[in-house]
C-alpha cells in the first residue's frame, strides 16, 4: 500500500491561477521522500490538498489507501503536518499547544501529557514547555511545530520547509530527529530549499515546476545522471596563468582559487596529477554547489525554457 | 469515527476556549461588569427613580433582565467572533482543520466556549444587579433555558460573521451596526407598550425583543410577547444559523482555499 497516492490532481484557484496541472505521484510506505521545486511551483498547494487545507479542483488523493476527498477524517488521522509558516497561537504555552493538538486526534489527556514530554524533550524544548510561545526563538518555534505534528504519532509526516531560517546546528539536530522517526517506520515527505538537506536525507524525489512533475525518481539514479561536477580548489601559492588540463574546464576565480569542471568519466586523480606536473599545488577542495542543486537547476531551467513542461 | 475522538476533541476545544477567556479576564469579564454597573447607576438609580414603576416593578428591577441578557448576547457573540476569527487570522485554526475532527464537533466546541463566556458575564452582571435591587426569580427554568438558547443563537451568529470576516474591521461591523441597535431597541430599557402603535409593529420584527422579554418573563413574570413566540423565534433562528454554520464549515468557506 502506498503512503500517498495522487492521481491526476488539478487545482485552479479562484483568480484563475492553475497551481497543479493534473499531477500523479506515489510515495511508498516508509519512504523518505523529497518534494522539490522553485517558489510557486505548486508544492504547498499539493501539501495543502493532501492535508485537506486546500480543496482540489479534480483528481484524487489517497493516504494509506483512504481518500482525502471521500473519507477526510480517517485520512487525516494518519497525517502529521509541519507547515511552512508558523501557525500556532503565540500566546499559548508549548505544552498547551501540543497537548491540545493531541486532543484534536482523540488522544486522552493523560497519554497526551506523556507524549508531550517525550517529544518536547527529544526536540530540546521541555525546559520551555511553560513559556509563552512568542518568546521562543525562531528555531524553537520550528521545533515546536515538529513536536506538535508528532503528537498523533502519524504514519505520514509532511514537513514543508521545516528548517527554513534555522541555524546549521539546530538544522542538523532536526535532521537527526526526523531520520530517527523515519527509521522507526514513519513515512516522511520533505520540501526544502536546502538541497543538501534533501540529498542527505531522502531516498526518492519528485521535482515539481509550473504545477507539473518534471522528475520523479530515486535519489541515486538522479545523482547518477549528473554529467559534470564543478569543484573549487584552494591553492597553496598564487598563480599567474590558468593551468590547462585536457577534457576539463578550468577557470581562475582569483590568484589562489580555481574552479574545475570535470565530466563524470574523468578522474580527480588525473586533475591532481596534471596540476602537480604544472607546479600548481592544491591545499583543499570542495564542491562548488551541491550535486542535487546542479541537477535541480538544470531540470528547472530546462522546464522553464520549454514553457513549463520538461 | 470513534466516540473517543468526538468527546476528547470537543472537551479539548472547550477547555482551550475557557482557558482563553480566563487568561484574558481583563478583556472578557471585567469590562462588561463595569459597563453594566454604570447602566445600573445611571439608568436604574439616577434616572430610574424619576421614571417610577414599569410593568409593576421598580425601573431598576425592570431593566435587570434586559441588561443581563444584553451582556449574554454581546459576550457570546463577541467571544465566538474574536476567538474564531483570531484563530483564522493567526492561522492556528489549521490545527483543527487538518485534524480528523468533524466540523460539527468544532462548531459545538466553539459554541460551548462562547456559551461559557456568556454565562460567566451574565452571572457577574446578575450579582452586580443584586447590589442595587433585590430580585425574586419567578420561573427559573424558563429564565435559564431562554438564557442558554439565546447564548447559543448569538454564538452561531458570531461564527457566521467570523467565517466571512477577512480583516478585524469585518468583525466590528455587525456588533456595532446591527447587534447594538437591535439590542437597545429590543426592550432592554422599556416595555414596547410605551411605544406608538407603528413602532410597536416595527419592534415585533426584532428577534432580540423576544429573547429579552422571554428572559424577563422567567425572572419577573412579565413580558410584552408570548412565551411560545419567544421559544419559536429562538429555535427557528438557532436552527437556521446552525445549519448555515455547518454548511459553511463543510464547504470550507473562508477557511479552506
Amino acid at each position: 500500500m502506498y503512503a500517498l497516492e495522487v492521481n491526476e490532481l488539478r487545482k485552479t484557484y479562484g483568480n484563475g491561477v492553475e497551481a497543479l496541472k493534473g499531477i500523479s505521484l506515489t510515495v511508498e510506505e516508509g519512504d523518505f521522500f523529497a518534494l522539490l521545486g522553485p517558489n510557486g511551483a505548486g508544492k504547498s498547494t499539493l501539501i495543502g490538498i493532501v492535508s485537506s487545507l486546500v480543496n482540489a479542483s479534480s483528481g484524487e488523493t489517497k493516504v494509506f489507501g483512504t481518500s482525502v476527498q471521500q473519507q477526510r477524517s480517517l485520512a487525516m488521522s494518519h497525517i502529521g503536518l509541519v507547515p511552512q509558516e508558523l501557525n500556532f497561537n503565540q500566546f499559548e504555552k508549548p505544552l498547551e499547544i501540543v497537548v491540545n493538538q493531541a486532543g484534536y486526534y482523540g488522544i486522552p489527556r493523560g497519554v497526551a501529557l506523556e507524549r508531550a514530554e517525550k517529544y518536547l524533550r527529544q526536540l530540546n524544548l521541555w525546559d520551555k514547555a511553560e513559556n509563552i510561545s512568542r518568546t521562543l526563538s525562531g528555531g524553537m518555534k520550528r521545533r515546536l511545530m515538529i513536536a506538535r505534528a508528532m503528537m498523533n504519532e502519524p504514519r505520514l509526516l509532511i514537513l514543508d520547509e521545516p528548517t527554513a531560517g534555522v541555524d546549521i546546528e539546530i538544522r542538523r539536530s532536526m535532521w537527526d530527529f526526523i531520520r530517527e522517526i523515519n527509521d522507526q517506520g514513519t513515512t516522511v515527505i520533505l520540501t526544502t530549499h536546502y538541497l543538501e538537506e534533501a540529498e542527505s536525507l531522502c531516498r526518492n524525489i519528485a521535482i515539481i515546476d509550473h504545477g507539473e512533475i518534471i522528475k520523479n525518481t530515486d535519489m541515486k539514479s538522479l545523482l547518477a545522471t549528473l554529467d559534470v561536477e564543478t569543484f573549487v580548489l584552494d591553492l597553496r601559492e598564487s598563480i599567474s596563468h590558468c593551468p590547462f588540463v585536457e577534457g576539463m574546464e578550468i577557470v581562475v576565480r582569483d590568484e589562489k582559487t580555481l574552479e574545475a569542471s570535470l565530466p563524470k568519466q574523468k578522474s580527480l586523480n588525473n586533475l591532481f596529477a596534471e596540476l602537480d606536473r604544472q607546479g600548481v599545488h592544491v591545499l583543499s577542495m570542495r564542491n562548488k554547489a551541491n550535486r542535487l542543486e546542479e541537477l535541480f537547476m538544470g531540470l528547472v531551467d530546462k522546464s522553464q525554457a520549454n514553457g513549463g513542461a520538461a | 469515527m470513534s466516540s473517543n475522538l468526538v468527546w476528547v476533541g470537543y472537551v479539548t476545544i472547550v477547555r482551550k476556549e475557557i482557558t482563553r477567556i480566563l487568561r484574558i479576564w481583563g478583556q472578557t469579564i471585567v469590562p462588561p461588569a463595569i459597563t453594566m454597573t454604570l447602566y445600573f447607576i445611571i439608568f436604574g438609580e439616577l434616572i430610574g427613580r424619576r421614571i417610577g414603576e414599569m410593568g409593576g416593578f421598580s425601573y431598576m428591577q425592570y431593566i435587570v433582565p434586559g441588561l443581563v441578557i444584553m451582556s449574554v448576547i454581546t459576550n457570546s457573540y463577541g467571544n465566538m467572533v474574536s476567538s474564531f476569527f483570531g484563530a483564522k487570522f493567526g492561522k492556528h485554526i489549521e490545527e483543527l482543520l487538518i485534524s480528523p475532527l468533524p466540523n460539527w464537533v468544532i462548531l459545538a466546541g466553539y459554541v460551548t466556549g462562547a456559551l461559557a463566556r456568556g454565562l460567566m458575564v451574565g452571572a457577574v452582571v446578575l450579582v452586580v444587579s443584586l447590589l442595587f435591587t433585590p430580585i425574586e426569580v419567578q420561573h427559573p427554568l424558563i429564565m435559564l433555558s431562554v438564557l442558554l438558547l439565546t447564548a447559543v443563537v448569538f454564538a452561531l451568529a458570531g461564527m457566521v460573521n467570523a467565517i466571512f470576516a477577512q480583516k478585524f474591521d469585518d468583525i466590528a461591523i455587525i456588533p456595532t451596526f446591527v447587534l447594538a441597535p437591535l439590542t437597545y431597541l429590543g426592550g432592554v430599557f422599556y416595555s414596547i407598550a410605551l411605544l406608538p402603535e407603528f413602532w410597536q409593529k416595527v419592534s415585533v420584527v426584532n428577534p432580540i425583543l423576544y429573547m429579552v422579554n422571554g428572559f424577563r418573563y422567567g425572572m419577573l413574570g412579565v413580558s410584552d410577547v408570548s412565551l411560545a413566540m419567544t421559544y419559536g423565534v429562538i429555535l427557528i433562528a438557532g436552527g437556521i444559523l446552525f445549519f448555515t454554520c455547518l454548511f459553511l464549515l463543510n464547504r470550507g468557506t473562508g477557511l479552506r482555499t
